[in-house]
């Protein structure tokens, strides 16, 4: 039985932003076990506060660099949805390729480059460049691809440029989707390369009930728009999010922190899964079977593997909008709004779970008040409670210190935290 | 990793570089893992000893500091004052850390305490004004954009490797957009701050038919008066230059004024 342990993480690593962790054990019993977010906040609701509805996508994307598709995405949609818009149908099928790219983009980089050192025993990338260079070579090169076809839809893979209320600012080009769609199709080998090898990996056996949250579709896998579902049985529409979201400050973080049922919910790859499994594309179903993937899982490690299944699943899934583009002739890009008072909720699933961008206009489009609700300000508390258990059950297991701060660790990138967002 | 790396068959030494972030969205350092085709080489010419984000060891013997983001907090200023220390040369990268960025649009606001109060309530919590790193220390290069753009990121770290200078481009971004034969955004009806923003960028927002925000900051032969005149001429309200003027701080001094000229004629 082990009997001590003090574990102190300032600023870790291999992480977007910053966050420390601290866990305490005397005599086999858990004194302190915490996870704190020391993020400086920048105040983009107040910026956002007298400006006109066009600098909105533009500055909120800003919030995050990993995710500033997201965020801009989110933003448009508030927009439109307060000025009572419908985007057309090619608007929506560009909008979903260029989510499905960033959500590629975002978790290969988690999934190689913050999570699989870990299980590989290396502390960065970089070994691997020289131990294993046939998976880093994968790695980049499904990340190009999901970076180029962003750069091809929205004008640039971080900070989009071609993205504006009401459309686009340009489109891409056909003869370019259609090379795309052959690099998606042969991409779908890696993916499976990739499954082969994290399959070969022990991933920690730990579990904690907890209250998984995700958006809702009618018939589809969400990512834009949607209702709220929880593994709970609670349902909401979009514009209700206060409700479910009920934003809380505690002293041991700059990031605001969220509730539901419970005392804390978890966001993102894996709450999507366990709560819309029957509307994955059938290869990543597969691939889900073969990784031990099953709703309702309440192991928060597994949400690396939620992530790589939603690879293939996005993959999946382009290579079926950019058909359904290719068929059809170019509309116009970009359609005419017209601003009216009125408050707008933009619900989008990004890498890390929903995020909501909630903003009050007047009749010009001027915005009156911001409200942008973070996937990770969600999951901060899930994260300090996975944190207790997992001291609690190391404690039990007498393991030693330098285990008990590995395990933690991984806890805590398993969720890949994406911290400046979440204290924006 | 000490080998060494050969340049037109002389070794030349791998710098020692750390990279550091304050207040920001990561976005810049973002950049560099972002040029996945030339990753691999631009990770050969330089020995990195600190990166968080991507990372466990951490030193603090590194010769080049590349640190993004703006100074918020006090525990920032005193961050930056180590890195400033330890670092022979300090590079500012992106906007944030070169102008205060995005950062510095909550310091338009005469009341501070009333933007804390907008987002938190109630709860104390502690931040400043949003300053680039130059208000603080002493600052060797700045690497402008928002984000940085990263072919010229990699042009100037092989520079500085090689001992070769940096020089920015002096004239503004409409030489490159023209270059390019893209369409006028004013001819859209569209603002666009080409005419006075710094080049280097390779117009990449226009050419994405989006106006320039500025991000880079003004140019040394900007116009400004010729612009204003444009955007009137076009008859695009001032306010929308405004926005664009301030959004990230390359621009503070025109836009204060312009600010206070339109809250004026309100
Ligand atoms: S300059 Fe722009 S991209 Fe770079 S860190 Fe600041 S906000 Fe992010
Ligand atoms: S679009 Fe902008 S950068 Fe290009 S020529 Fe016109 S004003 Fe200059
Ligand atoms: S065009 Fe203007 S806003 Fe766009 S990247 Fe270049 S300098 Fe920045």
């Amino acid at each position: 039985m082990k009997i001590s342990c003090e574990v102190d993480v300032r600023h870790l690593t291999r992480v977007e932003g910053h966050g420390n962790i601290r866990i305490s054990i005397k005599n086999g019993e858990v004194k302190e076990a915490r996870w704190e977010v020391v993020e400086t906040p920048r105040f983009f609701e107040a910026m956002l506060v007298g400006k006109l509805y066009e600098n909105a996508p533009y500055i909120s994307g800003r919030i995050c660099g990993i995710c500033s598709i997201g965020h801009t995405l989110a933003s448009i949609r508030a927009i439109e949805n307060g000025f009572g818009f419908t985007p057309s149908v090619q608007t929506a099928r560009l909008r979903l390729l260029l989510k499905h790219m960033e959500t590629l983009q975002s978790h290969i980089l988690h999934i190689y480059f913050l999570a699989a050192p870990d299980f590989l025993g290396v502390g960065s990338v970089l070994p691997l460049t020289q131990s294993h260079p046939e998976v880093v070579q994968q790695a980049l090169r499904l990340k190009m691809l999901a970076n180029d076809l962003c750069d091809e839809v929205g004008g640039r893979r971080l900070h989009p440029t071609r993205t504006v209320v009401g459309g686009f600012t340009m489109l891409p080009e056909k003869y370019t989707l259609g090379q795309f769609r052959q690099r998606l199709v042969a991409s779908l080998a890696d993916l499976a390369a990739s499954a082969a090898l994290f399959a070969s990996f022990t991933l920690p056996d730990f579990s904690r009930e907890t209250e998984f949250v995700s958006l809702r579709q009618e018939g589809a896998y969400p990512f834009i728009g949607g209702n709220l579902l929880s593994t709970d049985g609670v349902l909401k529409k979009e514009h209700e999010y206060r409700a479910m979201t009920n934003e809380y400050m505690a002293d041991y973080s700059t990031s605001k922190l969220s509730r539901l049922s419970r005392k804390s919910l978890a966001v993102g790859a894996l709450a999507r899964i366990n709560n819309n499994f029957a509307y994955l594309r059938p290869k990543a179903a597969a691939i889900a079977g073969d990784l031990g993937l099953r709703p309702i899982s309440h192991n928060p490690f597994m949400n690396t593997i939620a992530q790589l299944v939603e690879c293939v699943h996005v993959v999946e899934e382009s290579i079926v909008l950019i058909d359904e583009l290719l068929a059809a002739d170019w509309q116009e890009p970009r359609q005419l709004v017209q601003p009216r008072a009125g408050i707008g909720v933009g619900a989008v699933e990004v890498p890390r779970g929903i995020l909501y961008h909630c903003l009050h206009l007047d009749g010009d489009g001027r915005i009156e008040k911001a409200d942008c609700v973070i996937p990770t300000s969600q999951n901060h508390a899930n994260i300090y409670h996975d944190i207790e258990d997992l001291a609690l059950f190391c404690a039990e297991q007498g393991k030693s210190d330098m285990e008990i701060e590995h395990l933690a660790e991984m806890l805590v990138r398993a969720y890949d935290p994406c911290i400046s967002c979440s204290v924006h | 990793m000490k080998d060494e790396k050969k340049y037109l068959g002389v070794a030349v030494p791998r710098p020692r570089v750390g990279f550091f972030e304050l207040s920001s969205c990561e976005g810049c350092q973002l950049q560099l893992l972002n040029n996945e085709a030339s990753l691999l080489d631009f990770l050969g010419l330089v020995e990195i000893v600190n990166f968080r984000e991507g990372m466990k060891e951490a030193a603090d013997d590194y010769q080049i500091a590349f640190v993004e983001g703006s100074v918020t907090r006090a525990d920032e200023e005193e961050r930056l004052h180590k890195i400033r220390r330890n670092a022979d040369l300090v590079v500012a990268l992106g906007s944030c850390a070169c102008f205060g960025g995005v950062n510095q649009l909550k310091n338009r606001f005469q009341d501070q305490e009333w933007v804390k109060k907008e987002v938190y309530g109630n709860h104390p919590i502690a931040s400043q004004e949003a300053r680039p790193l130059s208000a603080f220390i002493k600052v060797d290069l700045e690497i402008y954009g928002c984000p940085i753009k990263k072919e010229e990121v990699e042009r100037i770290v092989t520079n500085l490797v090689l001992g070769k200078a940096v020089n920015h481009p002096k004239y503004p971004i409409c030489m490159e957009c023209k270059a390019k034969e893209n369409i006028c955004l004013f001819e859209l009806g569209e603002p666009c701050l080409g005419p006075i923003t710094r080049a280097g960028c390779d117009a990449w927002c226009p050419s994405n038919r989006l106006g320039c925000w500025g991000c880079r900051g003004p140019a040394p032969e900007a116009n400004i008066a010729e612009l204003k005149r444009i955007v009137a001429k076009r008859k695009i309200p001032l306010e929308r230059l405004l926005d664009r003027l301030e959004c990230f701080g390359g621009f503070a001094g025109e836009a204060g004024k312009l600010r206070l000229a339109l809250e004026a004629a309100k």
